[in-house]
């Protein structure tokens, strides 16, 4: 016995060494971290402890403002996202023929590189001195005046960034959904075609409870990953966020740790702290809310 | 008399109606697979134009009558493109060599032998799976540049070598093999890790392939680590070296170039892809996030 007690212990040594020193113990010091004030990072020194980090980053315009930006990415693109996915899984699972096919390329972005393809968005949308760019185009022609989508007004630039980052968490959505709604038991569908119900009501009162466990994980998942954008947002601005005013809270981290800004590990962990808060009291909201409209069978 | 409901009628306006719908959804899908496409068209075209004829275009124009492969070349002769790609593809082989092993053991632990504390442990790993990368990622980054291993392939590669949730995903199919192939195997006198290699091992290996292919794409897109760990070019990734070219690489208005880079970049994911199809599907299903 003694022997397997070491042999058990030996094989989970790699992964607990690797748990340890990258997962564990930087979990315990970032707190360390967010309450040392004045930390150098350069002689590893501090001069006090308290909460002047927390103040510092919650006065912080920077910061006001990425929260800002992650609120209103956060509050349109989620709702945006699941219900466009929605919609187009009922409609791939009420078709037969090319079936495959647009399921094959709805998935595409999940398997780009966020910020290879970014750039073309940025392309896409930009206006330059010689040319308005495509999608500038296309609003000529139904007769609109053309706006610079990235270097432009404040809601230009959401626009793009929402736009961006729904068509990237789409494949993962309609993914889900599709497999959601293909394990509905076929046997109440063929109910209610019985009595004569109509499709508005079979989704409603059919459809909706049975994939409701899904939409549901879906909505949490979506909220976590949007409350941590910041690849898109790079992709499209490129990566000083706080002069084009996208800067969001994942971004503000990095950008206290590093970058032009950077060498502040106090303050980043001080953020850092204070977005996950966000995120687990959302994610405690969420639950509760979940528990009256979702039904689990 | 009464009158007959007209069946022909009823029969044709509910025919007319299911091809209707059948045409809202048709297009509904249509819609959504061109604005997917589209972005990759893009690329695909704007890489091909040669540097003068874009830059001459004041209205874009949706196809080329002159394609040319130049871009391509300058792609890797002007910046070092293939440089990149090199660095990824090291780093993501070893990476996943060594979270492959890593995982292997832990999961073979967890599902078969017994010892002291190993429930506590899994709970341990369970509740790991919920700590956010952003919290870690701060003292991380201060470990590596203390131990001078910026601008390193070890300082890349080693924080990303374990994956509490693989090791989740792997422990739930090891267990699912029969308990007597274990006993069997320890009546002849075979060593667990023998065991491992010779019978969990292949029986898993479709799990174990979902997760090298989730795993390589990670490690191909990956992009805020490597953005803090190295700051020399001869060490970046993908990812950030097209954020170099963008910032920059070719002068900020050859975009021809810069999209064949995005195009050398893009394609061997999305061959992958192509050739995994089921099998990324089915994985990101089960395990996938980004989302």
């Amino acid at each position: 016995m003694e022997k397997q007690n070491r042999k058990g212990w030996l094989y989970l040594l790699p992964a607990f060494i690797f748990l340890g020193v990258f997962m564990i113990y930087p979990l315990v010091d970032v707190f360390v971290y967010s309450f040392e004030e004045g930390y150098n990072s350069a002689s590893q020194t501090f001069y006090d402890t308290g909460m002047y980090n927390y103040s510092y980053v919650l006065h912080d315009p920077y910061f006001l403002q990425a929260v800002k930006n992650t609120f209103i990415l956060v509050v349109i693109t989620v709702p945006v996202s699941t219900g466009l996915a929605l919609l187009i899984s009922l409609a791939l699972s009420s078709i037969r023929p090319l079936k495959e096919l647009f399921q094959t390329v709805y998935f595409l972005p999940y398997v780009t590189n966020t910020l290879a393809v970014g750039l073309v968005f940025m392309i896409l949308f930009k206006k330059t001195a010689y040319s308005d760019g495509l999608v500038n185009l296309l609003i000529h022609w139904f007769g609109g005046s053309s706006v610079d989508f990235i270097d432009g007004p404040y809601w230009a630039k959401m626009f793009v960034l929402c736009f961006y980052t729904v068509w990237v968490v789409m494949p993962f959505k309609i993914l889900i959904l599709t497999s959601a709604l293909a394990s509905v038991n076929q046997v109440y569908y063929n109910a209610a075609r019985v009595d004569g119900t109509s499709r508005f009501r079979i989704f409603r009162k059919i459809t909706l409870p049975m994939i409701s466990p899904t939409v549901f994980y879906l909505i949490i998942t979506g909220f976590i990953g949007a409350f941590k954008a910041y690849s898109d947002a790079v992709a499209l601005f490129g990566t000083n966020l706080n002069a084009a005013e996208m800067n969001t809270i994942v971004g503000y981290v990095y950008d206290m740790l590093y970058g032009d800004s950077g060498g502040y590990p106090s303050y980043a962990s001080a953020a850092a702290i204070l977005l996950f808060a966000i995120v687990l009291t959302i994610t405690c909201i969420n639950l509760l809310v979940s528990r009256s409209h979702v039904h689990y069978s | 008399m009464e009158r007959q409901p007209d069946y022909n009628q009823i029969r044709k306006s509910a025919h007319l109606r299911r091809i209707a719908g059948n045409v809202a959804i048709y297009g509904l899908l249509a819609l959504w697979a061109v604005i997917v496409l589209f972005p990759f068209y893009w690329m695909v075209l704007t890489s091909v134009k040669s540097y003068s004829s874009y830059n001459a275009e004041h209205v874009p124009s949706f196809f080329t009558l002159s394609p040319t492969l130049q871009n391509y070349a300058d792609a890797f002769t002007t910046v070092p493109l293939g440089q990149y790609l090199i660095n990824t593809l090291i780093f993501t082989v070893i990476t996943t060599l060594i979270m492959v092993a890593v995982i292997t053991l832990a999961a073979f632990a967890f599902a078969r032998l017994e010892f002291r504390g190993k429930n506590l442990a899994f709970t341990l790993f369970l509740s790991l799976m919920m700590i956010p990368n952003e919290l870690v990622v701060i003292t991380n980054f201060t470990t590596i540049t203390n131990l001078g291993w910026r601008n390193t392939f070890i300082g890349l590669i080693l924080p990303s070598v374990t994956s509490v949730f693989y090791i989740y995903l792997l422990r739930e199919n090891f267990a699912q093999v029969p308990d007597e192939l274990y006993y069997a195997a320890k009546v002849d006198g075979t060593p667990d890790l023998r065991y491992l290699r010779k019978v969990m091992i292949p029986i898993c290996r479709p799990t174990l392939t979902t997760i090298v292919i989730l795993k390589v794409i990670e490690c191909w897109n990956s992009y805020v680590w490597p953005r803090l760990i190295t700051d020399d070019p001869d060490y970046y990734l993908v990812s950030n070296g097209i954020q170099e070219i963008r910032e920059n690489g070719f002068g900020r208005e050859n975009i021809p170039a810069m999209m064949a880079a995005v195009v050398v970049i893009s394609v061997p994911l999305i061959l992958l892809f192509l050739i995994f199809r089921k099998k990324v599907m089915e994985g990101v299903a089960r395990g996938g996030t980004k989302g």
